[in-house]
């Protein structure tokens, strides 16, 4: 019901919604219902998948080596080992990516909101970075593949994975930078400028400490998307079932790389391996989504 | 404060301080960098994929082989992978479109207000489930747990082309019907936080109004919800459409069974353009082969580069026009 000019200058008509009968009051009730066996719906399937999980992969997680031995001389069929090797090698691949991601994505959402306001290029830029956000994961894999690899010839390494990672976690940082410098009150930085403080040490100083919070779980939860991550994984660097921490050459374990792999071995030391790895992963994003939450409370900016 | 000034710049007694003059070129940088990697993604998986698709034998665009075993033989045609990668997504729009427009009503018009927050938080930590977990979870779990479905829609609606006999058994689980439905899961998050959002936007006085005149509450939505709306809905579910396009893990590990190629069903199993990547990753060791499979990623790119841009076109479209 858009109201135009000349909605408005026409005579009323008799109220549009007159006499509740039946089948107004029984379409009312129906669409209620719908509505809301909708939302049901989209739970099912999380409740589903979380509970799968726990039944199948508690008790791998439980068992007394699971924290700390790799899976290093397993045979397919041994239950045992632990996934040490994996928590190590997504661990730092995300740390990588962080380094890399946390400054980039920070000073392009600096630059939109700060400085290229609603310049043209900054525009094309808020485009690229939407762009970017739907960019496909296994594409990032192998542009990185086709750059870092064939073009520059280096070996296909956890370092590589964690340079794709960075195109997926980029888009998020920028987002929710922006997000939160765009909430900082003008006056802030006016009161400032007035100070004599140079633009970009109230952009240090005074704008980014004010968004901290909201950056940081940002950053978190960008994190947290990104190491579930398979498909670069897939391209980018080789499985190996003991602990490594050399991110420039050599194979590499982590997490979804180990759900995948074990899937392929099609035993039932395998599945149980592979289900604990799975639950492990939803540990470990949990507990990220969990510390991002606890740093916005933490360092949340006292409002007057 | 206690940055050093320059002297004097053309411009009369405006201050040029060297700190803001080398942040602000690191934070324009740094937008030039993001706008320039999306264009060096193209350009460089362009370069790897020129020389093999020189040197294909077949048809790039219509033919159905994919055979890279002998870089100097190379056969590559992108048909299947189309209609896999089509057909899942397809599915998974027509299971999520409606469920994710009834949970953005729900949250906006229904959900009592203090429950709207963690309601649609629930609704978000589908998105943090990883993919492949949802690949493990469709195959082993929701698969057989469907196949029944599948077997009725194959034996009822069998003469519908897209319920005919698929190249695996109706009854196996693992086919383009289920993965479309397990797609469906991992994009009803986006396309619900986006229409959620637009539906929000709403203006008061539209639903006062009809209020006003004794609408009831199906009709408060019927008539200023969803017209207002709309479009941002349609956008977003352009985004989901992307993000199922895209998708890899799952697809991979829910469709993979090496097959003939498909027969135009939704009983079909096979690969996407994703997928078919990520299976020929043990391939990757001759530049020639790589190079097939960076021109299927290269197509990949441009299709969900065209689906995400036509898409925040239409939601930044909506917006504007009837505010």
């Amino acid at each position: 019901m858009t109201t135009n000019a000349a909605d408005v200058e026409r005579p009323a008509a008799p109220p549009a919604f007159q006499h509740l009968g039946f089948a107004r009051k029984f379409k009312n009730h129906l669409a209620t219902t719908v509505f809301t066996a909708a939302f049901v719906i989209a739970v099912i399937p999380l409740l589903w998948v979380l509970i799968t999980l726990l039944q199948r992969g508690l008790a791998p997680v439980l068992s007394s080596t699971w924290w700390t031995h790799s899976f290093n001389g397993l045979l397919p069929t041994d239950f045992g080992g632990g996934i040490n090797h994996a928590l190590a090698g997504t661990l730092l691949e995300g740390l990588i990516c962080a380094v890399i991601s946390v400054p980039l994505g920070v000073l392009v959402a600096i630059y939109l909101i700060e400085y290229g306001q609603n310049s043209r290029f900054a525009k094309v830029a808020t485009f690229m970075v939407d762009i970017l956000s739907g960019l496909p994961s296994i594409v990032a894999g192998l542009f990185i593949y086709a750059l870092w690899i064939t073009t520059f010839g280096f070996n296909r390494s956890g370092f590589a994975v964690a340079l794709s990672l960075v195109l997926l976690m980029v888009p998020v940082v920028v987002r929710v930078t922006e997000t939160m410098l765009l909430i900082v009150p003008d006056e802030l930085r006016e009161a400032s400028y007035a100070l004599g403080v140079p633009k970009w040490k109230t952009i240090v100083k005074v704008v980014l400490p004010t968004a901290l919070s909201g950056i940081l779980t940002g950053v978190m939860l960008g994190l947290a998307r990104v190491l579930g991550e398979t498909a670069p994984l897939l391209i980018l660097v080789g499985y190996s079932s003991s602990i490594s921490y050399d991110m420039f050459g050599g194979e590499l374990a982590s997490l979804p790389l180990t759900i995948f792999m074990e899937r392929g071995t099609g035993t039932a030391a395998g599945d149980a391996r592979m289900w604990g790895a799975a639950l492990t992963l939803v540990l470990v994003i949990m507990l990220i989504n969990l510390v991002a939450s606890l740093l916005s409370r933490l360092f949340a900016v006292k409002t007057k | 404060m206690s940055a050093p000034e320059a002297p004097p710049a053309d411009e009369p007694k405006k201050v040029v301080r060297i700190g803001d003059r080398a942040f602000q070129s690191l934070a324009t940088g740094s937008g030039i960098f993001v706008v320039a990697l999306i264009a060096a993604i193209g350009i460089f998986l362009l370069i790897r994929a020129v020389p093999s698709l020189q040197a294909n034998q077949v048809n790039f665009l219509f033919s159905r082989v994919w055979d890279t075993s002998d870089p100097n033989e190379l056969s590559f045609g992108i048909a299947d992978l189309a209609w896999v990668t089509v057909a899942s997504s397809l599915v998974a729009l027509v299971f999520a479109m409606p469920i994710a427009c009834g949970i953005a009503l729900f949250l906006t018009q229904y959900a009592p207000r203090s429950l709207a927050r963690p309601f649609a938080y629930i609704v978000d930590l589908l998105a943090a489930v990883p993919s492949v977990i949802y690949g493990l979870w469709g195959v082993l779990v929701l698969g057989p747990v469907l196949k029944p479905v599948a077997l009725w829609l194959n034996q009822n609606l069998g003469w519908i082309p897209i319920f005919a006999d698929g190249n695996a058994p109706a009854d196996g689980g693992m086919n383009i019907f289920t993965a479309g439905i397990v797609l469906a899961v991992m994009i009803l998050p986006t396309i619900t936080g986006v229409t959620r959002e637009v539906f929000q936007r709403t203006p008061k006085a539209h639903i006062e109004g009809a209020q006003a005149l004794g609408a009831t509450r199906w009709e408060v939505v019927r008539t200023t919800v969803w017209p207002f709306g709309r479009n941002g809905f349609i956008g977003g579910s352009m985004l989901g459409l992307g993000r199922a396009l895209g998708e890899t893990v799952a697809l991979t590990v829910i469709l993979s069974t090496v097959n003939s190629g498909p027969n135009f069903s939704l009983f079909d199993v096979g690969a996407t353009f994703a997928s078919k990547i990520a299976l020929g990753s043990g391939e990757f060791n001759n530049n020639m082969q790589v190079g097939a499979y960076i021109s299927a990623g290269l197509v990949l790119f441009v299709i969900t580069f065209a689906v995400n841009a036509l898409a925040r076109w239409i939601e930044s479209a909506s917006g504007k026009g009837k505010s």
